[in-house]
C-alpha cells in the first residue's frame, strides 16, 4: 500500500550479527519498518562491486516498501577493510564459493523469520553475481524462500571454461530444483548474461515447467538499476522497480 | 566477481598505498566491473601484498584501449632498456 502523507513512518536500520553458512557469525546489514508488523522479508545479496552503498540504499528502499530487508556480508570471512579492497582480496583468492554464499542467504532468512515483526514469508534478490547467487539460494534450498528475483545475474549458464573450484556448477543446472517462484530482468544489450544466455536459461525453466517470468529491457545492459553508473537506464529501471514490487507483493504479501 | 575472468602473477617490487610504500608480491588481473571508472568492465589491476593488510593494495582500472597501451609502452621501455644492457634489481634484490 502506498504512504499517505498523514501516516506514521519509521525505520530502524543497522549493522547486525547473524549466523550464516555453517554458523558462521556474520555481518549483515538490516532495514526494517518500525511498527509491530507482520512484514514480509527479502534477503537481499549484494553485486560484485560488494556489500556498499547501493546494497544498503537497496535495503532501506525495501524497508520504505514494507520489507525486513537484511543484505549479508558475504565476504565477511574475507577481512575487513574498505569494500573495495575486501573485494579485491576474494577476487585475489578465487571468489566467494556458492555453497557459502547459499548457506549465508539461507541464514539471513532464518534470522528474519526469527523475527517477532516476520509474517515467515522471504523472498531472495540480487544483482549482478548476486543474481546468480539468487537464482542458486533458490535453487539450493527447500522450503526457505517464497520468491526470488535475479537481476542480470552472469553466469547462470556458466559455460565450462569459467568453473572454477568456488564455483564447481553450472546454476541453469540446478533448474529442476527451483524450489518458488522466480523474476528475471535483463538488459537485451548486456554481455555477461547476454540474450543467448537468457534464452537458455528460459529453456530449462520452461523444460520443468517452473513458475517464473522474464522482463528484458531494449536499450538497456547490465546493471540498469545503478543510478551513479554509465549504464543506468531510467524507464528500464523503474519499470523494474515496478515488476519487483508486483512480483513480491503477489507472493510474499499474506 | 561477476566475470570470473582473473589472472594472477607473482611480482616483485614495490608500490605507493594509502599509508606510504609497501613490497609488493601480486598482480590480480581481472576484466570485470571496475569499483570507479565509467564502464560496464574494465581492466582492473590489483598490485597487492596481503600479507601486509587488506588495504596493501595499489588499484587501477583500465579501459581495454588503456590496457593495450600499457602492455605496449612497457614492452617498449623494457626492450630500450635491455638493449642498452641497463641492469634491474632481480626479484630476490627487490622484494625485500
Amino acid at each position: 500500500m502506498p504512504y499517505t502523507t498523514d501516516q506514521y513512518e519509521g525505520m530502524l536500520s543497522e549493522t547486525i550479527t547473524m549466523p550464516g553458512n555453517k554458523g558462521d557469525t556474520i555481518h549483515a546489514y538490516m532495514a526494517k519498518p518500525l511498527g509491530s508488523g507482520p512484514f514480509p522479508g527479502v534477503v537481499l545479496i549484494s553485486h560484485a562491486p560488494g556489500w556498499d552503498e547501493f546494497f544498503k540504499e537497496t535495503a532501506r528502499r525495501f524497508a520504505h516498501h514494507g520489507y525486513i530487508a537484511v543484505a549479508p556480508d558475504i565476504w565477511c570471512r574475507t577481512g575487513h577493510g574498505t569494500v573495495d579492497d575486501v573485494v579485491a582480496k576474494a577476487r585475489a583468492a578465487g571468489g566467494l564459493p556458492d555453497d557459502q554464499v547459499v548457506g549465508d542467504a539461507a541464514g539471513a532468512a532464518k534470522y528474519v523469520k526469527s523475527l517477532p515483526t516476520s509474517n515467515g514469508k522471504v523472498g531472495v534478490m540480487g544483482t549482478c553475481s548476486g543474481g546468480r547467487h539468487t537464482f542458486l539460494a533458490a535453487t539450493r534450498t527447500k522450503g526457505v524462500f517464497d520468491a526470488a528475483i535475479n537481476c542480470w545475474g552472469g553466469n547462470v549458464v556458466q559455460p565450462a571454461d569459467r568453473l572454477t573450484p568456488a564455483q564447481p556448477v553450472s546454476p541453469v543446472d540446478y533448474t529442476k530444483d527451483l524450489s518458488c517462484p522466480l523474476l528475471g530482468l535483463f538488459g537485451n544489450e548486456d554481455a555477461n548474461p547476454p540474450p543467448a544466455q537468457v534464452n537458455q536459461l528460459e529453456a530449462a525453466l520452461k523444460q520443468h515447467n517452473k513458475n517464473y517470468e522474464f522482463h528484458r529491457y531494449d536499450g538497456a545492459g547490465h546493471g540498469f538499476f545503478y543510478y551513479d553508473r554509465p549504464m543506468f537506464r531510467q524507464e528500464a529501471a523503474a519499470d523494474g522497480w515496478k515488476k519487483v514490487w508486483d512480483f513480491f507483493g503477489k507472493y510474499l504479501a499474506k | 566477481m561477476c566475470s570470473n575472468i582473473v589472472e594472477i602473477g607473482s611480482i616483485a617490487g614495490c608500490g605507493r598505498g594509502p599509508d606510504g610504500w609497501f613490497d609488493l608480491k601480486q598482480a590480480i588481473v581481472s576484466f570485470d566491473h571496475p569499483v570507479h571508472a565509467d564502464a560496464e568492465h574494465a581492466i582492473n589491476i590489483d598490485f597487492v601484498n596481503h600479507d601486509k593488510g587488506i588495504g596493501a593494495r595499489v588499484a587501477v582500472e583500465l579501459t581495454a584501449e588503456s590496457a593495450r597501451e600499457l602492455i605496449k609502452v612497457l614492452e617498449a621501455a623494457l626492450a630500450r632498456g635491455e638493449a642498452e644492457h641497463l641492469t634491474m634489481g632481480s626479484t630476490a634484490q627487490v622484494a625485500r
